[in-house]
């Protein structure tokens, strides 16, 4: 038996099918991971995310500090609440993990993954020792995102005392109620909130959003929403050797002010110069078939050379009916590549991502 | 629980059988395959005329979660394929026994089904 979240009580008695993820008992789905992905597209949906590990930064160097481990500057944040997505990268400019940072009054609060988290605070604990700074863990808080276009309005019915809080939240920011904290994120490509809820209210909130009409949403829907989404997956599509570069996360490196050393730093400014070897593509299969994790790449770079990549991460996109992947491919790969799929060369198209946002499908 | 119907016979792989008036063999997955594949999302089936031998590779179901092959679960000629089924792979979800069917086969032996399991074997098994 794997560890439960305060809400296991709920994904059993709303039927979840349960499996071992990162150590955790979590809902795969409730019975159809179609349908759910459905209900996150056209009304709201819900995910128990309280596996996913909260860290909270504060003391008089915390912004030098996360200048320091962070690709993406935290200065850039000008309103309490705002936050950015961002790498955390080793020395050699990998990905150790990725990262959501909200900037409250004189702290930082960090939303970072449940499969990284031994080594992401091995991190950044060995980091923070050079800075005059604190890092706290919340084991304490669950976490739950609703998710769809209807998704606010009916988290505005059940905390009706928070209702213009949330209406007044901008996209990615975020704001903390007594320990209860409504952010305006999420991982579906949909409008929706993210709440940190203390872990003895959560089951509570819970069972009155099932009443307000949100449907529990399993891991399997959040991956397929996630992937239409054009969102990266970490494990599957950059990990400690894959520079943000290489994983479509260029946008999040910061590189002015051009003195902020932070860690990585060196080994991207040595990787753009050399020439990146690898870059993370999107790819649309319309015929019969769907690409999955590992399948093989096959590209023409002209003048008749070959190259191969690989698919990171792949699926059948319950909104467009057909399957989607994403593949690290040569820098050079054009628009047309070829799946190796059960033992055949399928035409496949190369595409820029996002596939769908807000519903609709989005690339060429 | 997993719905296994007492008239049918099973093999290992876990697809049903269940002889026809006529002789032949009707052949589909079972409920417990289906809960397990999850949604199917594609499904591809053998060529009518096909002769197959036991445990061959002759179909393919894709669901959400993984790509799964289907055997032959016993030799002869395939002699009817569930079109319909293709078009509408999420029967094979709603109603495994009955509206999605996917092979009919004519067995080169007329009694191989009798060293088949029955549903109390398949039931054991599936525990």
């Amino acid at each position: 038996m794997g560890k439960q979240t305060p809400l296991y009580q709920q994904h059993l008695d709303a039927n979840g099918k349960i499996v071992d993820f990162g150590g955790w008992d979590m809902p795969i789905h409730y019975g159809s991971q179609l349908q759910e992905h459905n209900v996150v597209r056209e009304d709201a949906g819900m995910f128990d995310v309280s596996h996913m590990t909260i860290v909270d930064i504060a003391g008089p160097e915390a912004l030098a500090y996360l200048q320091k481990i962070l690709a993406n500057d935290v200065s850039k944040l000008g309103f309490t609440g705002k936050a950015l997505y961002t790498g955390m990268l080793n020395e050699e400019g990998g990905v150790i993990d990725d990262l959501i940072v909200y900037k409250m009054e004189g702290w930082y609060r960090t939303v970072v993954n449940c499969g990284t988290r031994e080594k992401d605070l091995a991190w950044m604990n060995k980091q923070i020792e050079a800075f005059d700074a604190t890092l706290t863990e919340r084991p304490e808080l669950a976490m739950v995102a609703v998710q769809g276009p209807n998704a606010i309005e009916k988290v505005k019915q059940v905390r009706t005392e928070q209702a213009d809080l949330i209406s007044e939240l901008k996209v990615f920011q975020g704001l903390p109620v007594g320990e209860w904290f409504y952010a305006r994120t999420g991982y579906t490509g949909e409008d929706g909130l993210e709440i940190i809820v203390p872990a003895a209210e959560v089951a509570q909130f819970w069972d009155a959003l099932i009443a307000a009409g949100v449907a529990p949403t399993g891991l399997g829907a959040r991956d397929t929403l996630r992937l239409e989404a054009g969102m990266n997956l970490y494990g599957n599509d950059m990990d400690d050797s894959i520079s943000p570069l290489q994983a479509g996360m260029g946008w999040t490196i910061a590189w002015e002010p051009s003195d902020r050393d932070f860690i990585g730093r060196k080994a991207l400014e040595a990787q753009k110069a050399a020439g990146i070897p690898s870059k993370l593509v999107g790819i649309v299969l319309e015929t019969r078939g769907v690409m999955r994790s590992h399948q093989k790449v096959v590209v023409d770079l002209g003048d008749g050379n070959q190259g191969e990549g690989e698919i990171t991460s792949g699926t059948f996109s319950p909104t467009l009916q057909h399957s989607i992947a994403m593949a690290r491919v040569p820098y050079d790969t054009g628009s047309e590549c070829n799946i190796e799929m059960r033992g055949k060369l399928i035409p496949a198209r190369v595409v820029k991502m996002p596939f769908v946002r807000n519903g609709k499908k989005v690339f060429e | 629980m997993s719905n296994i119907p007492a008239e049918l016979k099973y093999v290992e792989s876990h697809e049903w059988l269940r002889k026809e008036e006529d002789g032949t063999i009707t052949v589909g997955i079972t409920d417990f395959a289906q809960a397990a594949l999850g949604d199917v999302v594609f499904i591809e089936l053998p060529e009518v005329g096909a002769e197959v031998e036991a445990d061959e590779d002759i179909a393919v179901v894709e669901s959400v979660k993984a790509a799964s092959d289907v055997y032959a679960p016993i030799a002869g000629k395939i002699v009817a394929v569930n079109e319909e089924l293709v078009d509408a792979p999420e029967k094979a979800n709603e109603d495994p026994y009955g509206d999605a069917w996917f092979f009919r086969m004519e067995p080169t032996d007329p009694n191989v089904l009798d060293g088949l399991m029955t549903a109390e074997d398949y039931a054991a098994k599936c525990e």
